[in-house]
């Protein structure tokens, strides 16, 4: 194994962690529409992501660090191919992140109402942006000879990727809902586990449909065992979910992000991003990465660091373990 | 196609404006950070309330102000690949591995230790709490020496060679990116305007209760060490400024020459206090100067030769081909100005103030006050009058965004005074663009970005001023009994969080 291909991989990884992580963050974000009540219960859910919801969204800082560190060209032409979404996708974080923070610091109910609907939309966006985006990475978009994506906005809008934006985007949710029945003590836990059943449902179907599509148009064996994972997991954390069991639910709707994501860069690898135009022009993990030189620092980088980060990100999981409900909402000073 | 629309110029404005909006927020967090991190050490070692109050309320205004620098700073991350693919398909070897450690490091340290801050207060124990934000504090300087380690290499480029068959630079020598004088330089000026930057902030603010004195014990010590640090934070300004220069002048004769508007060499080089000139033809038409200055700012004498932006021009095309090798002179020129003027109005008011406000030295004994006195301001032996005293701190409020003016031109300036390369010597701008990229892409995220900025920076300061208005908050049994264990106390299982959002 290369160093450009350990570099394949950690981006993998790295990617795994920001969908895993803001996944259920992005999640309950959906939830705060979809299962909160009133403005109590809504807080209740806000709070449950509040102390790790700008951690887990490191994780894409550092995918998007690390593919320009490892993968330039990698870099260079999905970030200038997929302009408008990734736009789009930006805006909904630089919103997001002010809305966690300001929407308590002024108690007027016009401020307040419009940060929650700041947080629902900029949540369900990008949940649904990654997975067009991904799709039309597994997919192959139109990339010249020069390695520049040359292709339009609307060809980024296929039904293959528009199907993966609907997984993904269903997949946070479940994933967020499972963690909310988790995270949460009362009257809302109850019912994130009821919605957690049924969104599980819709997602399952959805899931298995696009992991089917991928695995016909691109997949081999690997990618098959990995299909077969999140399948499988997904289906057990619905069943674990009825059992009232919230811890491992969420643990197997985390294995059904891994799994997916896993699958993405299998049917991927050796290409980065193919190519739709001609197989000769795809950015792959040789023609895209930097020198061995750049991937060896990188390297050692990542294996001190990252322990680390999920040490004590880890530890951060810890401190806040405490289940919460609408009791335990501080009414702010003004 | 006309240069106005041209996607290099377009691409450029929308780089310069969502970095020089991005650095509004950059200085005051990392200084911030640093200065709330001092007055929590202070509650925890002396136990005296104000320094709790004085921490939860600079601490409050930190997170309004860190909030908009870190979801600003998301867009620096991408905005490389979506603007500038070419720039980063032929540096992304060199140039992407800071950001990495950038993110993987100092991202990560920031992030995870500011939620443990924000809602840790009843669930770690104080000593923990506060280890909280110093390594918050420890990631915003990590972050700005990674980024600036970063920029260094586009000034400066070290440790690299071009790869022909290839066509980009790759790393050969990254200790060399990480520590070459151009870096180490940067680094000190922009850790001293930082803190230069936070100084003034925490003297306006201090000054504006101070007047109407209210909150008087907090603020007492706000301004005492908001006055400290501005002080200090100018001198290593000043002082990390003028070797920056040097470096500068060895490294990029061209930018400041342009700075100085020296159009042709000049032994002894004067110093510009005005000028103005035609930039077409080449010269100055007024111009007020003090002789062998800008040799002594060059290299230390006052009698050296300083080559003009004419000769340096000259020089440039006989080593990298027929071309202009000029910046916009005028911007060069006046941001060199107004980032030195700015920062150092701010710096005198504040060693003035640290005059004025003096405690033991030579103050007459019966103008001392006590904790919770509005502290006398004694120009020499007797106070200012009402009306001098209430001037005072009506500057210092009305002054404490000045070093963010500074700021921002020092960065205009010297990433305009680089101009035309993107990276010095090696890279032009014009080539660094994406190819691939509309006009019309980059006049929508142009438009959406600056629209977005707009709003949010008028409602962050409309909240900034509602948080100062209320003044330090008092404080509740929780604040002054932190829990003993990590979690919490775990008996009460229905008591509220002590911050909820």
């Amino acid at each position: 194994m290369e160093l450009h291909d350990v570099w394949f991989v950690l981006i993998a990884v790295l990617w795994t962690g920001y969908f895993f992580l803001e996944g259920f963050d992005f999640g309950v974000g959906v939830l705060t529409r979809l299962l909160a009540r009133n403005r109590a219960e809504k807080r209740v859910l806000i709070n449950t992501i509040g102390p790790v919801w700008d951690g887990n969204e490191v994780w894409l800082l550092t995918a998007g660090g690390a593919t320009f560190a490892a993968f330039p060209e990698w870099y260079a032409t999905l970030f200038s191919g997929f302009y408008l979404p990734l736009l789009a996708i930006l805006v909904c974080l630089i919103v997001r992140g002010v809305a966690f923070e300001y929407r308590v610091k002024r108690s007027e109910e016009r401020w307040q109402r419009n940060w929650e609907t700041a947080i629902f939309w900029t949540s369900l966006i990008p949940a649904f942006l990654w997975g067009v985006a991904f799709g039309n990475i597994v997919r192959g978009v139109k990339i010249d000879r020069d390695l520049e994506y040359v292709g339009s906005v609307w060809d980024l809008l296929n039904p293959y990727a528009l199907l993966g934006g609907l997984v993904t985007l269903t997949l946070f949710t479940f994933h967020g809902t499972v963690f909310t029945a988790l995270k949460t003590v009362g009257e809302i836990r109850e019912r994130a586990r009821t919605l957690a059943l049924r969104v599980g449902v819709v997602t399952a179907v959805l899931v298995l449909a696009f992991l089917l599509w991928t695995q016909f148009a691109s997949g081999d064996g690997k990618s098959l065992v990995a299909l077969v994972v999140a399948v499988a997991a997904l289906v057990v954390a619905l069943s674990a979910t009825q059992a009232g069991r919230e811890g491992w639910a969420f643990a197997l709707s985390g294995v059904t992000i891994v799994a997916t994501v896993a699958m993405f860069f299998l049917t991927l690898f050796p290409n980065v991003m193919p190519s739709t135009l001609d197989a000769d022009w795809s950015l792959t993990v040789t023609n895209a990465s930097s020198s061995p030189y750049t991937l060896k620092i990188m390297t050692w980088l990542a294996a001190v660091a990252t322990p680390l980060v999920l040490l004590y990100q880890g530890w951060t999981y810890w401190v806040f373990r405490k289940r919460i409900g609408t009791q335990h909402i501080a009414e702010p000073a003004h | 196609m006309d240069m106005a629309l041209a996607p290099e110029t377009l691409a450029r404005w929308q780089f310069g404006i969502t970095t020089v909006y991005h650095f509004l927020f950059v200085p005051l967090t990392i200084s911030l950070a640093a200065l709330t991190a001092g007055l929590q050490t202070a509650w925890v070692r002396t136990e005296k309330e104000k320094y709790l109050r004085a921490t939860k309320f600079w601490g409050k205004l930190f997170l309004i102000n860190i909030a908009m620098g870190v979801v600003t700073g998301i867009v620096q991350e991408f905005q490389f690949g979506m603007n500038w693919s070419d720039y980063s398909r032929f540096v992304g070897d060199v140039f992407g591995a800071p950001l990495a450690f950038e993110a993987l490091i100092a991202f990560f340290f920031e992030s995870t230790f500011i939620g443990l801050w924000i809602f840790g207060w009843d669930k770690l124990p104080k000593k923990i709490h506060l280890a909280c934000i110093w390594m918050v504090s420890l990631g915003t300087l990590l972050s700005a020496y990674f980024i600036l380690a970063a920029n260094s290499w586009m000034q400066h480029p070290v440790g690299y060679r071009i790869n022909e068959e290839k066509g980009r630079a790759e790393l050969t020598d990254f200790w060399a990116v990480l520590t070459q004088n151009t870096t180490l330089n940067q680094v000190f000026h922009s850790f001293s305007a930082a803190f230069l930057t936070g100084g003034a902030f925490m003297v306006g603010i201090a000054a504006f209760h101070l007047m109407r004195k209210k909150h008087i014990p907090v603020m007492r010590t706000s301004l005492r060490l908001g006055l400290v640090t501005l002080a200090v934070g100018g001198i290593l300004t000043a002082v990390s400024g003028d070797t920056l220069g040097k470096v500068m002048y060895e490294q990029q004769p061209m930018k400041m020459a342009a700075a100085e508007a020296l159009w042709d060499g000049e032994e002894p080089a004067p110093f510009s206090v005005f000028a103005y000139g035609d930039v077409d033809e080449g010269h100055n038409k007024v111009a007020l100067e003090i002789p062998g200055l800008l040799s002594f700012l060059a290299h230390s004498d006052f009698d050296s030769y300083v080559p003009g932006i004419n000769d340096t021009n000259k020089a440039l095309q006989e080593q990298f081909g027929p071309g202009d090798y000029k910046p916009i002179v005028p911007v060069a020129y006046w941001g060199f100005r107004w980032m030195i003027g700015f920062g150092m109005a701010s710096f005198s008011l504040g060693l003035l103030g640290l005059w004025l406000t003096r405690k033991r030295f030579l103050l007459p004994d019966a103008l001392r006050t006590g904790e919770d006195e509005v502290p006398h301001l004694v120009l020499l032996r007797k106070p200012l009058g009402t009306r001098l005293s209430r001037m005072y701190w009506l500057l210092a409020l009305w002054t404490m965004a000045f070093p963010l003016i500074a700021n921002s031109w020092g960065w205009i300036f010297t990433e305009m005074g680089r101009q035309p390369w993107v990276v010095y010597g090696v890279m032009q701008t014009r080539d660094a663009v994406s190819p691939g990229v509309s006009t019309a892409e980059v006049i929508t995220s142009m438009s959406v970005f600056t629209l977005l900025y707009a709003i949010l920076a008028v409602i962050e300061v409309k909240l900034l001023a509602k948080y100062v208005k209320a003044g330090p908050p008092e404080l509740t049994e929780a604040d002054l009994n932190p829990p003993t264990k990590i979690g919490g106390d775990l008996r009460d299982a229905d008591k509220p969080m002590a911050f909820s959002y």
